[in-house]
């Protein structure tokens, strides 16, 4: 990370931030923690809940054992501890979310101890500085219902949907110092959680949020009072709410204030934090081993089923794209930022394609279709296999490159159209296959040479960028249909004779 | 024809099966019985018509020669912690009046579908907190005995299943499930001269039992004698997926492995439960206790159980922490009461309604339990007490290299007055001293009858097992009751 | 340790338990007597000891990742004591 560091100007001079980060993730499952309800999106209000999860007299939590494996998976793929021992406890406090009246979490025993991950402050830059970012702990948690306050004028209305959904609670250590880095944190622990695919990281249905522990000090002096800024559900409003608590908690210090350790509220139209007074009296929470539990006991069995089945994460993937497959450093980073590039590029692969050729091709053409489509790459009308047959009529001479892209282009509009037509199809119907008929092409750079006396003259002079002109003109006359490699090597004949 | 209600389990099943009587004539005579017996308040909910429609089942099974399960035609009464789908189900208390479950517990679950029927949900003490059964917000128990004096004093059933074991003592049913989380089978078995037994943590199911303590819970029968509690515990207990706790173990036969010889084994009398000034009475029972059991062929060994005195004050800490957690679902929100006063927020709501709604000991217990789990405070009181609790384990693994049983006094005393000790709950806690110890360790113990003090009221022995030994249990409690030749019954007044 | 009315309010808020002036006098002495004699346990020597986690030996069963339970809305809000459609109702909560 490029040392550029971070600092707010004060009227007492300048100040450094210091921020750690609770993310919550939400575990993909089909059922939840503790419950045999579905754990899906959505869904009528009230119809994802069981006994369990509304908390009926006598109703007992039994563990999902895919949450586990799925925490146990992520913390794998950050180098953490993994501890085969661990314990669930009970977070006692009232709130009409919370049905039981306890959270069942891990506060003594999490299940992932400390490990770390690599950030890079911008992901596509190769110069630019990595920096390691401790993980304390995960822990696995059950998340809350949802309360309605729109409804009703004088009620707030009960979901219980979400309730017992499974959670992993990622939390740093302190070590971000600017609202940039701790952008790149969150955006590199969505893309680890992705590849694992634990978490779909899906910040807008709340699948990722994040809790911002931001405290200010004079630059390297002690550590100040912290706040808690809960539920910031996106990657901008982490750095926003970092950037204007810090300016917050300067302002107050300078004033003579005193920084409260309170949870607060992240206002993205207002641009502020405000303290969440109905979480005030909340912090003894009475945390103490869940009797209706026992202790988790992992087996080597299944801790090896969980390493075994991690796939190859973005740094080992970026690694190997530069050094075995060739790729320049740039392309490599671009690939292995999101697991779905990774893994739209690896298939591709799959199906033949030259990595060069495909990655060039999927970060310009591809990218610069769906830009403008305004799609993401799981939305690409276009899969692999579709983008491998077009890749192949280019690498066999089949097509040119410039005629691949009105290939590509046609594909998309009858993509649009809801009945795509593959690349050889277009090809062949179109009659857009390139000639290298040696007769035909000689032919025409006659004509060429003919039609510019001029240009000839300059180039037999010794002007031989002009090649590329007459390569053009040929390509043009035969409206693009001309093997290049033929055409090169006749024109260079043709203008030495 | 012979008083059907004066029958218990096993002849209740045999003279169904056999055709001696129908089990709707069965189910008739008490549902009779508990229409008459309103003045204990046994019953919080009486179901005559689920009684009869199991009796009804059963004796249509029988007409067509179906195979009868191991309670088929024995009309139940159930303790009113066990959810019941459709039925009422309290736990004794304001907070959960009306509320009707839409399901059922396990436990019932499996005695329906073992033919017993359902007379009615029994009293006890609110949320089984209590060992009176005077802590019911649906009034007292009255245990149909009293004392030889003369006079008529209402006496204590024990609790919590109070009105489980009053109604088995005046006939109101032949047997009746209990909880029992820190003696509340025993105890109340003890003093109304019935049988009863906890068995090993984790062999029922908790599942649909509103919970008091989830570590310390334990469901068992209250039945006449040990036969019918082995009939039944065979039919309650069971693996059951939906408790993380429950054990994945096959049910033993008890009732076939039922022996009162008990050459080779060993019966250890622990030292430290002879407390300074035990009760006279309860002192010769138990030295009668010691002699039966060695008619029957036991050896007899002098034990130490080092932390018993520790074993109370643990479970006055572990207990209430846990209920304090169980029973913050109760908040007004999804089911039960709800008192929203004008104008009041959602936190003032779950304040205003959890103080209508729970008992003066629910509402100690919680606040005990709060306070030791809070900050500061939770590794003086919690983790301490569970260390205590892990040493007394110990202790019994010590004594078991000596012995293979435990014999001691179920309870300190008799049956005492209502009244005589709801101003003290500390001397109301200390009634379960002999009881607490065996529960704090998960392990399996009964209560038969010893005899009878001087005031002419029953006393109960408590047998102690190893984890898992159920039928060591059960035999040793046959053993005495061959041997002790209990036949008293409470004189009917009610 | 020992408790005093304050300490009694305070128990009495997080346990969301409203509780009268008298009450709370009352229930200082019942709770200092219930206490005072629990701390006895902190004379019994501990060192070396685990806290007990499991009673009987026993270990953590995992269920199967499959949906087997949910939609049962109806029973869910069978005893709501507020119900409002398909919700539950409380009294509003403003953040
Ligand atoms: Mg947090
Ligand atoms: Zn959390």
């Amino acid at each position: 990370m490029t040392e550029s560091t971070y600092r707010i100007q004060g009227a007492t001079g300048e100040w450094e931030v210091v921020i750690g980060l609770e993310v919550h993730a939400q575990v993909t499952s089909n059922a939840k923690l503790f419950s045999g309800a579905s754990a899906a999106y959505g869904g009528e209000p009230n119809s994802h809940v069981s006994l369990v999860d509304a908390a009926m007299p006598g109703m007992l939590p039994v563990p999902n054992r895919e949450c586990i494996r799925q925490a146990v998976r992520t913390g794998m793929a950050i180098n953490a501890q993994i501890n085969k021992w661990s314990r669930f406890d009970r977070k006692n406090y009232f709130y009409a979310d919370l049905p039981q009246g306890y959270q069942i979490s891990q506060l003594y025993h999490p299940l992932v101890g400390e490990g770390a991950i690599e950030v890079t402050l911008d992901e596509k830059d190769p110069d630019s500085l990595t920096r390691s970012i401790g993980i304390e702990r995960i822990h696995v948690e059950q998340d809350a219902g949802k309360l309605m306050h729109d409804q009703h004028p004088t009620m707030s209305y009960v979901d219980l949907n979400r309730s017992g959904v499974a959670l992993m609670e990622i939390v740093s250590r302190p070590d971000m110092r600017s609202p940039a880095e701790a952008g790149a944190y969150v955006k590199k622990l969505r893309s680890i959680l992705r590849y694992v695919g634990s978490c779909d990281g899906n910040m807008e249905e709340g699948s990722m949020r994040a809790d911002v522990n931001v405290s200010v000090r004079k630059p390297g002096g002690e550590l100040g009072t912290r706040t808690e800024t809960k539920n910031v559900n996106s990657i901008r409003f982490v750095m926003q709410a970092i950037e204007v608590e810090a300016r917050r908690q300067v302002d107050l210090i300078e004033d003579g204030g005193t920084v409260v350790q309170e949870t607060r509220l992240f206002d993205p139209n207002k641009m502020e934090t405000r303290s969440m007074r109905s979480k005030e009296d909340a912090h003894d929470y009475r945390y103490f081993p869940d009797p209706d539990l026992l202790p988790l006991d992992l087996d080597d069995a299944f801790l090896e089923e969980c390493r075994a089945s991690l796939p190859e994460l973005p740094d080992a993937k970026r690694a190997r794209y530069e050094n075995e497959l060739g790729l320049t450093a740039y392309n490599a980073a671009v690939l292995t930022a999101e697991a779905e590039t990774a893994f739209w590029f690896e298939d591709l692969l799959g199906h033949g394609v030259d990595p060069k050729q495909g990655s060039n091709w999927l970060l310009s053409e591809l990218f610069g279709a769906l830009n403008k489509l305004g799609k993401s790459l799981d939305e690409s009308p276009v899969s692999p296999a579709q983008a491998a047959e077009l890749l192949k009529l280019i690498a066999d001479g089949t097509i040119s490159g410039s005629i691949a892209k009105l290939v590509f282009e046609i594909m998309l509009e009858t993509a649009a159209q809801g009945n795509m037509k593959g690349a050889a199809a277009i090809v062949e119907e179109k009659g857009l296959k390139q000639t290298s008929d040696t007769g035909a092409i000689e032919a025409v750079i006659a004509e060429i040479l003919a039609a510019n006396p001029g240009q000839l003259e300059q180039y037999r002079g010794g002007k031989e960028q002009l090649f590329g002109f007459f390569v053009g003109q040929t390509m043009k006359a035969m409206q693009g249909k001309a093997n290049p490699g033929v055409v090169n090597e006749l024109l260079k004949k043709a203008l030495s004779s | 024809m012979t008083d059907l209600t004066k029958l218990g389990v096993a002849a209740i099943r045999s003279g169904v099966a056999n055709g001696d009587f129908t089990a709707v004539e069965v189910a008739t005579a008490f549902n009779a019985n508990v229409a008459a017996a309103k003045v204990l308040n046994a019953f919080i909910v009486e179901t005559p018509e689920k009684a009869i429609d199991a009796a009804k089942a059963v004796d249509a099974d029988r007409a067509a020669g179906k195979l009868l399960g191991k309670m088929a035609g024995v009309p139940i009464g159930m303790k009113d912690l066990f959810a019941t789908e459709g039925v009422q189900t309290t736990a004794a208390s304001h907070i959960l009046e009306g509320f009707l479950p839409t399901y059922e517990s396990t436990v019932s679950a499996n005695l329906w579908k073992a033919g017993a029927g359902m007379l009615g949900k029994l009293n006890l003490d609110q949320f089984a907190m209590g060992s009176s059964n005077e802590t019911s917000y649906f009034g007292n128990v009255i245990s149909p005995w009293r004392r030889n004096d003369g006079g008529n004093a209402a006496l204590a059933p024990g609790g919590s299943s109070g009105g489980s074991s009053t109604a088995i003592a005046a006939r109101l049913c032949p047997a009746a499930t209990g909880t029992d989380t820190g003696g509340s089978i025993r105890q109340p078995a003890a003093f109304v001269g019935i049988s009863g037994i906890k068995p090993t943590y984790g062999r029922c199911s908790r599942w649909g039992i509103v919970a008091f303590a989830s570590s310390l819970d334990q469901a068992g029968p209250m039945a006449r004698d040990v036969r019918d509690c082995a009939i039944m515990l065979e039919a309650m207990a069971g693996f059951d997926p939906k408790d993380s706790t429950s054990l994945d173990l096959p049910v033993p036969e008890w009732e076939a492995g039922l022996s009162g010889d008990l050459r080779g084994k060993k019966v250890g009398i622990p030292r430290e439960y002879r407390l300074d000034g035990i009760d006279e009475d309860i002192a010769k029972m138990w030295d009668n206790g010691i002699a039966w059991l060695k008619d029957a062929g036991a050896e007899v060994v002098d034990i130490s159980l080092p932390h018993t005195k520790y074993a109370l004050p643990a479970y006055y800490i572990i207990a209430p922490a846990e209920a304090s957690s169980n029973l913050a679902r109760y908040d007004g929100v999804r089911y039960g009461l709800r008192d929203l006063p004008d104008g009041a927020g959602l936190q003032d709501m779950y304040a205003a309604t959890r103080a209508a709604g729970f008992g003066a000991e629910v509402r100690r217990r919680i606040m005990i339990g709060t306070y030791v789990l809070s900050a500061g405070f939770y590794d003086a009181y919690y983790t301490q007490a569970q260390k205590v609790r892990a040493l007394i384990a110990r202790d019994f693994e010590n004594a078991w290299a000596q012995c293979d049983l435990i014999l001691a006094p179920t309870a300190p005393s008799a049956a005492f007055g209502l009244g005589e000790k709801t101003s003290d709950p500390l001397s109301m806690y200390l009634n379960d001293v002999f009881a607490v110890p065996a529960s704090l360790a998960g392990l399996p113990a009964m209560s038969v009858p010893g005899g009878l003090d001087k005031q002419g009221l029953p006393l109960g022995l408590q047998i102690v097992g190893k984890a898992l030994d159920e039928q060591g249990v059960l035999n040793a409690g046959l053993a005495i009751e061959e041997r002790a030749g209990f036949t008293a019954e409470a004189e009917k007044w009610w | 340790m020992s408790v005093d009315k304050d300490t009694v309010n305070k128990i009495a808020r997080l346990s969301r338990i409203a509780i009268s002036d008298e009450e709370a006098d009352k229930m200082v002495g019942e709770l200092n007597g219930i206490l005072a004699w629990v701390e006895q346990l902190g004379e019994v020597d501990v060192t070396g000891v685990e806290p007990m986690t499991a009673v009987i030996p026993n270990h953590l069963r995992l269920r199967d990742d499959v949906v087997t339970d949910g939609d049962v809305r109806e029973k869910v809000l069978a005893n709501a004591p507020a119900r409002e459609g398909s919700f539950f109702g409380v009294p509003k909560v403003i953040e």
